[in-house]
C-alpha cells in the first residue's frame, strides 16, 4: 500500500477537490500532501509501478536517494503552500495545485524519459492556471507565453527521447550526457525549464503575474524539477559550470533596477538556480550534494520570500517598490519572517542558504575554477544586495508610503512561520539535511575560515548598500520595465513580423499593379487591331476586293512568263 | 536621486555599531583566524574589500544599464492587444 506513487494520491485528491465544496477543498490541500508524505516516508528505496505499452518499458515510481530528496522537498512545499493558500476560495487554483504538485512529484520519480515527458507537460498545463487565475489581460498574455515555452520544452524532451530510442538505446532516465544530438536536445529542454540564459524570461514574466498564492507554488516546483533532471542526466557536464556562473551573475544587475518586487525575486531565483547548475556542472560528489541541497533550501527560503511578498500584495494590492515602504509598522511579523528568508537566501551563517551554497563554492575552488569562484563570490555579495536587503528594505522600510494595513490572514502567517523555522533549523542543524543527500562527503560548513569569510562578504555588502544610500547613488525605484531577452519575442519578432508582412503586402500590390498595367497595354494593342474599329476587323468594300484580286492575278501572270 | 535618506538619531547609533562590527571583522583577519584557501584570499581583508567593491560595481553598472534597457511601464502592453 505504501508503494502507491505520490502523483496518484495528488491526482485523486485533485479529482475529488474538483467536485467538492470549498471547505473540503481547503482540508484536502493540506491533508493530501500530508498523507502522501507519510506514505513516502515509509517507503523503502526501490523501483515500483513498472508498466509496458507494446514494447516500451516505463517506470512510474523510482525511489532512490536523489528522487527521494526531491520527493520530500516537494511534499514540504505542497504542505506549506497548502496552508498558505487555505483562505483561497478559487476552485481553479485549488484543483490545479494538486495536479501541478502531483506532476512535479511524478516527474522526479519517473524512471524513464517518456514518463518524465508526460509529467513535464502536465506540470506545464496545470501550473499555467495559477497565472491565469489572476484574471487580468496582463496575466493572460503572460500565462500564454509561459505555456508556449513550457510546452515547447516538453516537445524537445520528447523528440530527444524518441531519438534515443530510435538509435537503439533505452529511454531509461539515467546519465544522458552530450555525446549525441538527442542528448543536446534533452539538455536544451531541461535548460529551458531551468531558466538558462536567454530562456529565462518566462520565469520573471509569469511568476510576477501569478496570483499571490500561485507564485509560491510556481517557485517551488517547475525549476526544481529541471534541476533534478539536470542532476540526473548531466552531472559533470563542464558547459554547465559556465552556464551556471553566467546565471548567477547577470540577473542580479536586473534585480537591482527592477521595480516589481516579485520580479526581483524571479531574477534572484535565476541567480540561485545558477549555483545549482554550476554545482551539477562541476559534478563531484560535494558539488552535486551542494546543488541538490541548495535546491532543497531554495524552495523553502524563496518560498518564504514569495510568501511575504504575496502577503504584501494580498493586503495592499501593491507590489512595486516605488509604491511601498514603511510597512513594518503595520506588518511587524511579516517583516520579521521576510528578514529570516532574506538572511537565508543571503547565506548568513546559521541560516539555511549558508550550509548548501558553501558546498558549491568549496567544490568550485577544489576543482580549480578560480575565475568561476570569483564570479560566484560576486554573485553571493550581489544576492545579499538585491534579495537580502532590497526586498525587505523597499517593502517594509525606506520612505513611509503612508499605507496602513494589518498582518495577513493567520494561515499565511503560519505557513511563513513554518518556512522560517525550517530556514533556521536547517541552518543550525545541517546534519539532518546532509543525512538525506545522495552522497556522504563528510563536509561540515561551520569552521572559522568559512564563517568569517562569509560574514565579511555580507557585512561589507551591507556597508556598500548603506554608503550608496547615504550618498544618494543607489538607484531609486522607478515605474518602468527593463528590456531583457524577452524583448526579442515580445517586441522584435512581433514588430518584425508586422514589417515583413507590410513589406509583402506592398510588394504584392506593386506586382499586381505592374501585371495589371502590362495586361491593359496588351489588351489595348489587341483592341486596337482586332477591336470593333481595329484595322484587322474593319469591313472591306467589294471594289477594293476586286482590285486586290486583279493585282494578284496580274502578278501571277507576270511571274509565269518571266 | 531626490529621496536621499536622512537617518534619525536611532538609526545613526545603529550605523555606528554596524561600522564597529565591520572593523572588528577585518581585525579577525589580522589575528589569523581565517586561513587562505586559494592564491587570492590570503590577502588581509580580501573578502571585505571584495564584498564592498562588488556591490558598488554592481549598483553603478546596473544604474548605467538603465540608460539602455529602461522603458515606460506599459512598453509591452501598448503593442499587445
Amino acid at each position: 500500500m505504501t508503494e502507491l506513487p505520490p502523483f496518484l494520491i495528488f491526482f485523486i485528491g485533485g479529482v475529488i477537490a474538483a467536485v467538492s465544496p470549498n471547505i473540503v477543498r481547503a482540508i484536502l490541500t493540506v491533508l493530501v500532501p500530508a498523507v502522501s508524505a507519510l506514505l513516502l516516508f515509509n517507503t523503502e528505496l526501490g523501483n515500483y509501478a513498472a508498466y509496458q505499452i507494446f514494447s516500451y518499458q516505463g517506470e512510474l515510481y523510482r525511489l532512490d536517494e536523489l528522487s527521494r530528496l526531491f520527493g520530500y522537498l516537494f511534499h514540504i512545499a505542497a504542505v506549506i503552500g497548502g496552508i498558505y493558500a487555505l483562505h483561497v476560495k478559487d476552485r481553479v487554483q485549488q484543483v490545479s495545485v494538486f495536479f501541478y504538485a502531483g506532476s512535479a512529484l511524478g516527474g522526479v520519480m519517473a524512471g524513464d524519459l517518456v514518463t518524465l515527458f508526460v509529467f513535464w507537460e502536465i506540470a506545464a498545463v496545470s501550473s499555467v492556471a495559477l497565472v491565469w487565475a489572476r484574471r487580468t489581460m496582463k496575466a493572460y498574455h503572460s500565462g500564454m507565453r509561459y505555456l508556449i515555452i513550457q510546452v515547447a520544452s516538453g516537445m524537445l524532451l520528447l523528440v530527444g527521447a524518441v531519438m534515443l530510442l530510435g538509435e537503439g538505446g533505452s529511454a531509461t532516465f539515467e546519465y544522458i550526457g552530450t555525446d549525441s544530438a538527442a542528448g543536446w536536445l534533452i539538455l536544451i529542454a531541461f535548460g529551458i525549464k531551468a531558466a538558462f540564459p536567454f530562456a529565462h524570461n518566462w520565469l520573471t514574466d509569469a511568476y510576477a503575474e501569478a496570483t499571490p498564492t500561485g507564485s509560491v507554488f510556481l517557485s517551488a516546483f517547475t525549476t526544481k524539477l529541471a534541476i533534478y533532471a539536470l542532476a540526473r542526466g548531466y552531472p559533470g557536464t563542464e558547459l554547465l559550470v559556465y552556464v551556471g556562473v553566467a546565471m548567477t551573475a547577470f540577473p542580479i544587475f536586473y534585480a537591482v533596477i527592477e521595480n516589481d518586487l516579485r520580479r526581483v525575486l524571479g531574477y534572484s531565483m535565476i541567480n540561485q538556480l545558477g549555483f545549482m547548475v554550476c554545482g551539477i556542472g562541476i559534478g563531484t560528489e560535494l558539488a552535486l550534494n551542494g546543488a541538490v541541497a541548495h535546491a532543497f533550501n531554495d524552495v523553502i527560503f524563496k518560498g518564504l520570500l514569495f510568501m511575504s511578498m504575496g502577503a504584501v500584495l494580498h493586503m495592499t494590492g501593491k507590489i512595486n517598490g516605488s509604491e511601498l515602504g514603511g510597512l513594518y509598522k503595520s506588518m511587524p511579523i511579516t517583516t520579521t519572517l521576510c528578514i529570516i528568508g532574506a538572511a537565508s537566501i543571503s547565506a548568513f551563517p546559521l541560516f539555511s542558504g549558508f550550509v548548501s551554497k558553501s558546498m558549491v563554492m568549496s567544490a568550485a575552488l577544489s576543482e580549480g575554477y578560480l575565475g568561476g569562484w570569483l564570479v560566484l563570490l560576486f554573485a553571493s555579495a550581489g544576492v545579499f544586495h538585491h534579495a537580502g536587503i532590497k526586498i525587505p528594505y523597499f517593502a517594509f522600510f525606506a520612505h513611509d508610503s503612508g499605507i496602513r494595513t494589518t498582518e495577513p490572514p493567520r494561515n499565511m502567517l503560519l505557513a511563513m512561520t513554518i518556512s522560517a523555522c525550517l530556514c533556521v533549523g536547517i541552518g543550525c542543524f545541517p546534519q539532518y539535511l546532509y543525512a538525506i543527500l545522495p552522497f556522504d562527503t563528510g563536509y561540515w560548513p561551520y569552521d572559522a575560515t568559512h564563517v568569517i569569510a562569509q560574514t565579511q562578504i555580507l557585512f561589507f555588502s551591507a556597508l556598500a548598500f548603506i554608503w550608496l544610500q547615504l550618498k544618494g547613488i543607489y538607484p531609486p525605484e522607478l515605474r518602468s520595465v527593463n528590456l531583457d531577452a524577452e524583448w526579442f519575442y515580445r517586441r522584435v519578432f512581433p514588430q518584425g513580423w508586422v514589417v515583413v508582412r507590410d513589406a509583402f503586402r506592398k510588394g504584392a500590390d506593386a506586382v499586381t499593379y505592374i501585371l495589371r498595367s502590362v495586361l491593359v497595354w496588351v489588351l489595348d494593342i489587341v483592341l486596337h487591331h482586332h477591336g470593333p474599329k481595329g484595322s484587322m476587323s474593319r469591313s472591306w468594300s467589294t471594289g477594293s476586293m476586286m482590285l486586290w484580286v486583279f493585282v494578284l492575278l496580274a502578278g501571277y501572270l507576270l511571274f509565269y512568263f518571266v | 536621486m531626490s529621496d536621499r535618506p536622512n537617518p534619525g538619531p536611532k538609526v545613526r547609533k545603529g550605523l555606528i555599531v554596524f561600522y564597529v562590527l565591520c572593523a572588528g571583522l577585518v581585525v579577525l583577519d589580522f589575528l589569523g583566524l581565517r586561513h587562505a584557501e586559494n592564491s587570492l584570499d590570503g590577502v588581509y581583508g580580501f573578502y571585505a574589500i571584495y564584498g564592498f567593491v562588488a556591490c558598488v560595481v554592481l549598483v553603478v553598472v546596473a544604474t548605467a544599464m538603465r540608460r539602455i534597457v529602461m522603458r515606460d511601464e506599459d512598453y509591452y502592453e501598448r503593442h499587445e492587444k
